[in-house]
């Protein structure tokens, strides 16, 4: 018999971005209970409201299979009063034993048929264990101290095997089949079977599925609305019952920057912006609610109020900050902490001003543009309007900046000197804001590497796995002439930049691991260079040679590695001591592509280096096909290990083709 | 229309009605109604106990010198106490907006995640700003821990910001406009007081005597606290007292943070210093309380 199972777990409000990894944990989990407990099926839907989790399973057996348990007696040869008492042990008699052969002889052996539990039951067992494992970041208990915890209070529970309640109770609340519905459209208590669970729900104000309420809100959104697919997450996990009003504010805030409007819009407000056809800020916005209609547009006027006070506030926090320019307000940074060991942000200014001049003097950046931003970085920091949206920070300096004459490439650098605020961010547009970001990020890096605060684990508190991911990525996407090892940096943060590096271009940039390695291992002081290298690597690896060359490559080092010439070592080659043929083709092949490649190398031309190595291949096969490296004569067989280590060590500059991935 | 006071009037017996104890405010400057002992020392041990009073509260640097419609340096708050929380509580607390007129099949109501957090107190709980077209209008808190201590009974506390509220249900675009009673405007009641202390709390508080008063009340509180250990009659020692002299702890600490006179640096130090005090209060009260329970506590 297949079974449906369906488990809701009722909740006070969840936060929304709480849920869907909740969901994930809670299939994990039920998944694995299953499995552990050989109970058959599959989960078939999981879906979320702000107030419930649930999920659904198909094909569960109604209980698990019958075993056949054997239980090993006394050998035969004991004698009758052995078998006996086993028989007696095992609540039997002697006729219900059999006898087996083993290895070892004959034995007495009892099996006993044990009937498989009932599905029903072991979830009943299985399923509070399971609802107190789902990980949630932050929990409370609220049943006494010492009672269960989960992120807010459970309400109610619903725990249907096909037509049966399966029984339990977590947190002084009992598994049933009653449902609630959303908190003022729906009945506070529904009975419900898995058969109609998500009607009834539906007919109580609650559309269960994500994706519906998703479909709704988007369909109040026209191509006028600024598109924010995490607001639009956001809201399909704030709501049970979605749909969009559309209010309208007063075009004289328009004169504030839109920044500032479309950051109180999103963060404070949860509004989507709207934009005019010039994809500027028009004067209106479009905000979800959590009912299915606004007829007296009483919530679009309260809306419209909020927005309007909110918007007041930043009028004035910009007109008051205003009165105190940026370059006054440097001096009290000193009471701002950047961090208790590293001191004060004024502090940090000082030394981020050094930093850019550093490298504004090695990538040619404008040092007096770049040197005035660096002093006014952190200004905004003071201000009232950071302070009540510190999401704005840096972007808020830049327009102050800006609203107080100062250069517009001062203004730009600090406007975007915490880009790139992820992978997917892009990187500051000038390359004055490119020299101070980089500065800003180098020293927050420097110094809490310098007081023993990298990151272990997931704890990353100054989010230096962001700042050492944005270094990589001005570095190499502005094409900075900024070698690593001009930075002075410790081996522990260059290790750290290699290692956010690698992942950058994993990541980022779609590049295969093992390319990456290969590249790397070749050398990495200069990230500019490693993407260009690595650019012409995956260019030229699906080219027939390649690959085949690669493992032949992989097979030189081997043979060098048994034989204990170390890598890079010196090598002569006599060419008197070379057999005409395969080997010495091989040899005259090798010098005359190594000024080739050579050339092209220094050239930057990293793909017809490679192309030229990789046109090796014939040589270097029949080689391996056709001579034995292990000669009798000694001095033959150094030879031979030369000319290989030659090859190796010559055209390995680019990318150490031993480190890629083959299949040959 | 209904006025300010009628509206609290409503809710007031509105939460009579569900076994509060109608309390009148605490007669001490403190920054939250969470901060009054009615609720600070309530909250603590295994008594069940419910009360709501209006408490007006203290921010000294949100004052704005009664120039910004929605921001106050002294705010009432309805604070209601729930404890421990009944399972229906937010229904509950749905029921006193519809009892103060609000139809909420015709707003729209969301519960967004704020979990409330007081450095100084000791305090944490896990909750939401519950935001009513758009406005927060109450901050809802299940307490965890208070004073250090982990609480036996999770109470729901209910802060209602009554301009807030009242503003939103009379229409009005600044709490200077609230009718307060026929006639009168939270103008007339309030408007002087916001003046006065923004250029007090601001400009002419001396810092000097602030701070020494803050050592003051430190010290008066921490010598109760060591005269408690050695006091043989434990029921009758004065905790009360010695909680007011962290409320005025705190109040100092607040005025001289409006006044710019705390740096980030030493911020972190002086709310220390006041959660040391209130953890102390906290952990004698349990003490004085339940003998019993206090030994495992400190255990």
């Amino acid at each position: 018999m297949s079974l449906p199972f369906l488990l809701e777990i009722g909740c006070e409000e969840i936060p929304d971005w709480m849920i869907q990894p909740a969901l994930k944990n809670l299939e994990e989990l039920f998944t694995a209970a299953l499995t552990q407990n050989n109970l058959g099926g599959t989960v078939t839907a999981m879906e979320a409201t702000p107030r419930r989790l649930v999920l659904r399973a198909e094909g569960l057996n109604a209980s698990q299979p019958n075993e056949i348990k054997a239980t090993l007696g006394p050998p035969k040869s004991a004698g009758p009063g052995a078998a006996n008492g086993f028989a007696k042990k095992m609540g039997v008699t002697l006729a219900d034993l059999e006898v087996i052969t083993s290895p070892k002889g004959e034995y007495y052996n009892f099996s006993k048929a044990v009937e498989g539990r009932k599905t029903l039951d072991i979830l009943a067992e299985v399923l509070p264990g399971i609802i107190g494992k789902i990980y949630f970041p932050k929990t409370m208990y609220w049943t006494g101290k010492g009672g269960a915890r989960f992120i807010r209070p459970i309400r109610w529970l619903v725990a249907l095997l096909a037509e049966e309640v399966v029984p339990f109770e977590f947190a002084e609340v009992k598994s049933g089949a009653i449902t609630s519905g959303h908190r003022r459209l729906g009945a506070a208590s529904i009975p419900v079977t898995i058969a109609d669970h998500q009607e009834q729900l539906r007919a109580n104000g609650v559309i269960l599925s994500a994706a519906e309420r998703r479909a709704l809100i988007e369909s109040g959104l026209d191509s006028t609305v600024k598109k924010d697919e995490a607001l639009l997450n956001t809201l399909v996990y704030l709501t049970e019952c979605p749909s969009t009003i559309r209010g309208n504010f007063d075009p004289q805030y328009l004169e504030l920057p839109q920044e500032i409007l479309s950051t109180v819009m999103r963060h404070h407000q949860r509004y989507f912006s709207v934009e005019d056809g010039a994809g500027k800020l028009a004067a209106s916005f479009v905000a979800v609610m959590n009912i299915s209609s606004d007829p007296d547009g009483l919530v679009r006027l309260g809306n419209e109020r909020v927005l309007r006070a909110r918007f007041n506030d930043a009028r004035f926090f910009w007109k008051v900050d205003q009165q105190k320019e940026l370059v006054d307000r440097v001096a009290d940074l000193k009471n701002v902490t950047f961090q208790a060991k590293l001191g004060s942000y004024f502090e940090k200014t000082v030394r981020v001003i050094a930093l850019v001049k550093d490298i504004a003097a090695a990538t040619g950046a404008n040092a007096n543009a770049a040197t005035r931003a660096a002093e006014l970085l952190k200004a905004d920091l003071t201000t009232d309007m950071v302070k009540e949206l510190t999401e704005l920070q840096g972007i808020v300096g830049g327009l102050y900046a800006r609203a107080q004459g100062e250069p517009e490439e001062v203004c730009q650098a600090i406007y975007d000197h915490y880009k790139p605020l992820g992978m997917d961010d892009s990187i500051p547009a000038t390359l004055t804001g490119q020299v101070v970001a980089l500065a800003d990020k180098l020293d927050t890096l420097k110094g809490c590497f310098g007081v023993g605060m990298a990151p272990t684990g997931s704890k990353d508190p100054f989010a230096l796995r962001r700042a050492a991911q944005g270094v990589v990525k001005i570095i190499v996407e502005a094409k900075l002439p900024l070698p690593l090892s001009t930075l002075s940096l410790s081996n522990e943060l260059t290790e750290f930049l290699l290692d956010r590096a690698k992942f950058y271009f994993k990541e980022v940039r779609g590049f295969k691991y093992d390319e990456i390695n290969a590249v790397l291992a070749s050398s990495h002081d200069d990230l500019v260079d490693v993407d260009s290298r690595l650019t012409s690597l995956a260019q030229v690896r699906p080219t027939e040679n390649f690959e085949p060359l690669a493992a032949s490559f992989k097979r030189i080092q081997n043979i060098l590695r048994q034989a204990n010439v170390e890598s890079g070592a010196a090598s002569l080659i006599d060419p008197a001591l070379l057999e005409p043929g395969p080997e010495s083709e091989l040899h005259s092949e090798f010098l005359r592509l190594r000024d080739i490649v050579e050339a092209q190398r220094k050239a930057h031309d990293y793909r017809a280096a490679l192309e030229a190595i990789a046109s090796l291949r014939p040589k270097v096969d029949l080689f391996f096909d056709k001579i034995l490296v292990n000669d009798p004569d000694e001095k033959v067989r150094q030879n031979r290990l030369a000319l290989l280590n030659s090859l190796l060590t010559e055209f390995s500059a680019i990318a150490d083709f031993s480190e890629i991935v083959t299949q040959h | 229309m209904d006025s300010f006071q009628q509206t609290l009037f409503k809710l007031k017996s509105y939460w009579s009605d569900r076994g509060c104890i109608i309390q009148e405010p605490y007669d001490m400057e403190v920054g939250a109604g969470t901060m009054c002992p009615e609720t600070f020392l309530r909250v603590l041990g295994p008594k069940p106990y419910r009360v709501a009073y209006v408490q007006p509260s203290r921010r000294p640097a949100d004052g704005r010198y009664g120039e910004n419609p929605n921001r106050l340096y002294k705010h009432q708050q309805l604070q209601v106490i729930l404890k421990p929380s009944p399972a229906d509580i937010i229904d509950q607390y749905l029921g006193s907006l519809e009892a103060i007129g609000i139809d909420l099949r015709k707003h729209d109501i969301k519960f967004e995640e704020d979990n409330w957090e007081s450095p100084t107190l000791g305090a944490w709980g896990i909750g939401w700003q519950v935001m009513l077209d758009g406005m927060e209008i109450t901050q809802f808190t299940y307490f965890q821990q208070c004073g250090g201590v982990d609480l036996d009974l999770v109470p729901a506390e209910i802060t209602y910001g009554l301009e807030r509220l009242v503003s939103f249900l009379q229409g009005k675009e600044s709490v200077y406009d609230i009718e307060w009673t026929p006639g009168v405007s939270y103008a007339d009641v309030r408007l002087a007081d916001e003046v006065q202390f923004s250029v007090y709390n601001f400009e002419l508080a001396d810092v000097g005597a602030l701070w020494q008063l803050f050592d003051l009340h430190e010290k008066e509180c921490q010598r109760l606290l060591d005269l408690y250990k050695k006091y043989e009659d434990k029921q009758r020692f004065p905790l009360l007292p010695a909680y007011d002299q962290v409320l005025k702890c705190s109040n100092a600490f607040n005025l001289l943070d409006a006044r710019g006179a705390i740096s980030v640096t030493e911020r972190v130090g002086v709310i220390a210093r006041v959660r040391k005090l209130a953890v102390g209060v906290a952990h004698a009260w349990m003490d004085q309380s339940n003998p019993v329970a206090a030994s495992e506590v400190t255990a």
